[in-house]
């Protein structure tokens, strides 16, 4: 398949989502990138929030995304989970799906997963049973009335809430948690769907310093056997995750390379960080 | 994983206040000679069937409002429903014993000069089939409605509106003579239900204790699908829709699964009340009814099932008593009565009571405030 062919915008689904969310996926693997964006277009009501955002990642890689507030990066996560439809421009997971082209439910089916910027658990559920919906499986009403999600050994669900630490918590409504423990909560239920790529927006937003740094060991531990995107304004934190960085301004990438090659590049420096 | 059970402290006292009730009443009715003062007259007998009935509805609203936030105005619409189906099928067994005595014809049919028995009639001289459609006619309105609006992701006020709309277009369809099933004067004058005369004593007890047996498989199966993972996530639905999609969820399956099994529980229990009533006529689908029942839900304390029951028979009761002494007052003292439970006992009766006593792990399962009028700002989401 020539460049071409590749790069040809993917005609935007105006007439709103696909009716079952199985839209076919292509059979011919383009790009051996997990997650490949190229010029993604969004606009609300004339104001353009992404403006030819591209960016690819690679199995298994951890990038974290850095830029001003409103620099489009919650909506480049809302692009690829099928929140939001980009006008125009591609959004290809694992080279054969065609993110444009699925509702949220198919889009965390093939294995992406995502932690809102505002910490989004369920909050008249226990801790455990935050987690226990998240675990990955079955996802039909029937398999969740009568199948193994109701068999599910406490073990399983104690040591994911071990590794977020809220092991104590376990049986408390999640309502009660600190924004910080919401947070890892949210992490926990991550884990818990076990998707091939984590979006993660804001993750250490509210926590302390000493927070900050278990969970940049967390997402680290994490990204050892998946792709992981993180969002974080935080500069220490995305140095303590190292990984490539990329900087995104009014809705395109400004710069991307290493933590230190991008917080030297004085356009970075004079939109960002010298704020 | 640690499963709530399926019948908990609360389960069990309403089970058995349920089993209580449903042996002390035909005592005191079939038991007790007539002239005694422990008798418990026969009309009465009925009239508690029917609170049991109207229990009934309100536990499969319930089990929309309370675990899905769904709130129905349009419940009544599946009761009525179920009451038409056994109705048909109770018009069957009047024979030809009706005054014009057609042997084929239904009165209002001959009346009305119809020709022969339309072809939605034919099958209802069966209880099998008559019982089948109080299920199935509910279950499938209840489905293709269901999924439409939740495909379409229609919630809060606006679902509200389309399901009270639903229900009205349905009486005003019913009022007509040519639905062929008796206009405004409804079906009614029914002589036997499974060859025992409607009126009779034991009967009447019989039709009681069905419906307390009903309302008590129904429970269980609320209570089995709300304490399932099913139900955690139909809670998780009720409170963050739109973050259920992102864990791979489809809000709208879930929906519509509940909405169809309820509005088959409200099927029931319109068929059962009906033959105690001894009528069912198209008021029964007037919007009113099924705001009524959302009263009996939030007074007994929405999301708890029980409470929904409860609430039902305290609210019918009251009902009987005042529109018996003074029937004009009925309308505001049921509207005072609402904002009085909306102000101080936003749980509703049972609602607090666990909140007083129960243990935390309840609490948390209780929706955080009763959503009369869901907040406009979640259309926005998703
Ligand atoms: N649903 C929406 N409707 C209208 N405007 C929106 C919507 N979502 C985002 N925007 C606008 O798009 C721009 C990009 O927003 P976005 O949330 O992607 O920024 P961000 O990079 O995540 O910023 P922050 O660091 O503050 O989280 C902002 O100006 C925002 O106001
Ligand atoms: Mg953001």
């Amino acid at each position: 398949m020539s460049d071409a062919d590749l790069l040809a915008p993917v005609s935007a689904t105006a007439t709103g989502r696909p009716d079952d969310g199985h839209a076919p996926a292509q059979t011919k693997r383009v790009t051996d990138a997990l997650l490949y964006l190229d010029d993604l277009r969004v606009t609300f009501d004339g104001y353009r929030a992404l403006r030819g955002l591209s960016l690819t990642l690679d199995r298994g890689e951890m990038r974290a995304i850095i830029g001003p507030n409103g620099a489009g990066k919650t909506t480049m996560m809302d692009c690829i989970t099928g929140k939001t439809r980009p006008d125009t421009g591609i959004a290809l997971f694992d080279g054969v799906h065609d993110l444009t082209k699925l509702d949220e439910p198919a889009i965390a089916d093939l294995g992406i997963g995502r932690k809102f910027q505002k910490p989004t658990v369920f909050e008249s559920h226990t801790v455990a049973d935050n987690v226990l919906l998240a675990l990955k499986g079955p996802r039909s009403g029937l398999a969740s009335l009568f199948g193994w999600r109701n068999r599910v050994e406490a073990e399983r669900i104690d040591a994911l809430l071990v590794k977020v630490g809220l092991i104590a918590h376990r049986g408390r409504p999640a309502a009660d948690l600190s924004h910080g423990q919401k947070q890892w909560l949210e992490i926990g239920m991550l884990l818990a769907q076990d998707p091939k790529l984590l979006l993660v927006d804001e993750p250490v937003a509210g926590m302390t310093d000493a927070e900050t740094a278990e969970t940049a060991t967390l997402l680290r531990e994490i990204a050892r056997d998946h792709a992981v995107i993180v969002v974080e304004h935080d500069m220490h934190f995305v140095r303590a995750l190292q990984c490539r960085v990329t900087c995104l301004h009014e809705g395109a990438v400004l710069a991307e390379g290493s933590i230190d090659a991008v917080s030297a590049d004085p356009r970075v420096v004079e939109v960002y960080l010298g704020r | 994983m640690t499963r709530t059970r399926l019948i908990d402290p609360k389960g069990w006292i309403f089970l058995a206040a349920l089993a209580a009730f449903c042996l002390v009443v035909p005592l005191l009715n079939l038991g007790v000679a007539e002239g005694s003062g422990l008798h418990l007259p026969t009309y009465l007998v009925s009239l508690f069937g029917k609170y049991l009935a109207f229990a009934l509805l309100a536990l499969s609203l319930d089990l929309v409002w309370g675990y899905c936030g769904i709130l129905s105005l349009g419940h009544g619409a599946f009761f009525g429903l179920g009451g038409y189906a056994m109705g048909m099928y109770l018009m069957r067994q009047i024979g030809p014993r009706g005054v014009y005595g057609n042997p084929v014809l239904p009165d209002f049919m001959v009346f009305l000069n119809y020709k022969e028995l339309p072809w939605y009639w034919l099958g209802f001289d069966h209880f099998a089939f008559a019982a089948l459609m109080v299920l199935a006619v509910p279950g499938l309105l209840a489905f293709v409605f269901g999924w439409l609006a939740f495909r379409s992701r229609v919630t809060g006020v606006y679902l509200s509106i389309i399901t009270q709309a639903m229900t009205f277009a349905l009486m005003l369809a019913f009022f007509r003579n040519d639905m062929g099933l008796g206009g405004n004067n409804g079906l009614t004058d029914f002589k036997d239900i499974l060859g025992f005369p409607v009126q009779a004593q034991g009967t009447r007890v019989a039709l009681f204790v069905a419906t307390g047996i009903a309302l008590a498989l129904g429970y269980l199966v609320a209570r089995f699908m709300t304490v399932s993972a099913y139900g955690k996530i139909l809670i998780a639905v009720r409170d963050a829709e739109p973050r259920t999609r992102f864990l791979g969820y489809r809000p709208e399956h879930y929906k519509t699964l509940a909405f169809t099994v309820s509005a088959m529980m409200a099927g029931v229990a319109g068929a059962l009340y009906v033959p105690q009533v001894g009528i069912i006529n198209p008021g029964e689908f007037a919007p009113t009814n099924s705001i009524e029942a959302v009263i009996w839900v939030a007074v007994g304390g929405r999301g708890t099932l029980v409470g929904a029951a409860l609430g039902a028979v305290i609210v019918n009761y009251a009902k009987t008593v005042l529109t018996g002494a003074m029937p004009d007052a009925w309308l505001f003292a049921l509207g005072a009565l609402f904002v009085v439970v909306t102000l101080f006992m936003p749980k509703g009766i049972v609602g607090s009571l666990i909140e007083r006593f129960g243990s935390p792990r309840a609490k948390a399962k209780l929706p955080p405030e009763p959503e009369i009028a869901p907040k406009l700002a979640e259309e926005g989401q998703g």
